[in-house]
């Protein structure tokens, strides 16, 4: 199951070239770019761990490019996005993120059912992939 | 035949592409600002005739490898390497070569680190600051400090050896400094020398091209010599040359703003209020109370 998340969820993955177009929209607007990497896909996992420093001063997306490129290479099986940090005033906050990089598979989201007092079921639900796994372990090839 | 077929370009010759690209606007510019640096505008139009060819190439489908322009600039104090890497910027973001366009100016503090696996962060920081735009390494010859092998600027080296290979169009660096240093330094890194494509070196000014510059730095500040100033300060170069530590154009813009001082107390001494032309134009005794001229010949009278 293709995790969808974040601007262009529902497109196909975006190019390097489209990437850099992006980035290049982004530091047009004087946004400050960050680059994230987790592998636990639930979508209520908010806190994606920093690949390096928020980047502030870079003028080209070239240099963005190759720290995404450095971060697909350190994490090459890792949910990897790029975000985009408008400090503005009255914003600041993050106001763009898309997924740059995705593990080879995605196995999906299983269904958590748990019985509650008086036949209550609660749900929710947990991704296959992070199943008694720890974390750097969950999409390795050789399960 | 398809009625597109025929490339539209070949009646063009190649000077109206140039005249039509607006490199014509910057070079003539470049010609306009800066005195003298024969040998770096023509290399700077050499520069601009390829990438224009280039286009004309790719136009007809031919293979057209934008070339490396990674440059040294050598030459004496104040011939002007920092204010033409200043320009190159500017110049190789009209002429399409980066995109641009800015300049990052550093010396070796900004690039070397101060311990072990600090050099690396630091200067990927700064090259990746400089993407799209020119890396200026002033003095680069302290980089690389022979007496100690340890030296982390060696690491400053490498890295940037291996950004100038492989991103060879996204940024330009060029570094400068003294001829002779960067001569050694460029011994001790042969990797170096080869990839840069431009050595361009920057001759001393003659007296006429500092008088010309000169002249220029006033009438940007809006001021002017008068009629016996001009002979006199024509003179003062002539002196200030012959003695140490003469750094061209830098010493003419030290000279300029001590003529300045001098007219600015000589203005207190008027009772009167100025005029506009009064407070424009310096005169010769405000050069002739200069040390050069009581260092190097019998004291000249001042003439008013």
């Amino acid at each position: 199951m293709r995790l969808t998340q974040g601007t262009f969820s529902f497109l196909p993955d975006l190019t390097d070239a489209q990437i850099s177009k992006q980035i290049d929209y982004c530091l047009s607007k004087g946004w400050a770019i960050g680059l994230e990497y987790t592998d636990d896909p639930h979508p209520r996992n908010t806190y994606w761990e920093m690949f390096g420093n928020p980047m502030f001063d870079i003028s080209d997306p070239a240099a963005i490019l190759m720290e995404v490129n450095a971060c697909r290479r350190t994490f090459p099986d890792h949910y990897i996005r790029l975000t985009a940090f408008d400090s503005s005033h009255g914003t600041e906050s993050v106001v763009m993120s898309f997924i740059v990089n995705r593990p080879k598979h995605e196995p999906g989201f299983r269904l958590v059912r748990s019985e509650q007092a008086g036949r209550t079921v609660r749900y929710s639900i947990e991704s296959y992939a992070t199943q008694s796994r720890p974390e750097g372990m969950r999409y390795s090839s050789d399960n | 035949m398809d009625a597109s077929t025929p490339p539209s370009s070949t009646p063009e010759t190649p000077r109206a592409l140039l005249e039509s690209s607006g490199v014509k606007t910057v070079l003539d510019q470049l010609d306009a600002e800066l005195v003298g640096l024969v040998p770096v505008k023509s290399r700077i139009r050499d520069i601009a005739a390829l990438l224009v060819i280039d286009k004309l190439r790719q136009d007809m489908g031919l293979q057209a490898q934008p070339p490396s322009l990674h440059m040294c600039f050598t030459g004496n104090p104040g011939t002007g390497k920092t204010t033409v890497a200043m320009r190159m910027a500017e110049v190789l973001k009209q002429l399409g070569y980066v995109r641009k366009g800015h300049l990052v100016a550093v010396t070796r503090d900004d690039l070397v680190g101060q311990f072990i696996g600090h050099t690396a962060p630091k200067t990927k920081e700064v090259i990746k600051k400089a993407m799209g735009g020119v890396l200026f390494i002033d003095e680069a010859y302290y980089l690389y400090r022979p007496d100690n092998e340890r030296d982390y600027g060696q690491e400053s080296i490498e890295i940037l050896l291996q950004v100038m290979e492989n991103h060879r169009d996204d940024l330009v660096v060029i570094l400068a400094g003294y001829k002779d240093r960067m001569e050694t330094f460029f011994g001790s890194n042969p990797g170096m020398a080869s990839r840069i494509a431009h050595h361009i070196d920057f001759p001393d000014y003659s007296e006429a091209e500092l008088m010309q510059i000169a002249r220029l730095m006033l009438e940007k500040l809006n001021y002017r010599f008068d009629a016996d100033a001009e002979p006199v300060f024509g003179r003062y170069i002539g002196l200030r040359r012959q003695q140490p530590h003469f750094a061209n154009a830098r010493s003419i813009r030290n000279a300029l703003d001590r003529i300045r001082l001098r007219h600015a107390t000589r203005l207190f001494a008027h009772d009167t209020s100025l005029t506009r032309d009064q407070l424009c134009t310096l005169q010769a005794e405000d050069i002739l109370a200069s040390r050069v001229f009581a260092a190097a010949a019998p004291p000249v009278t001042a003439g008013n």
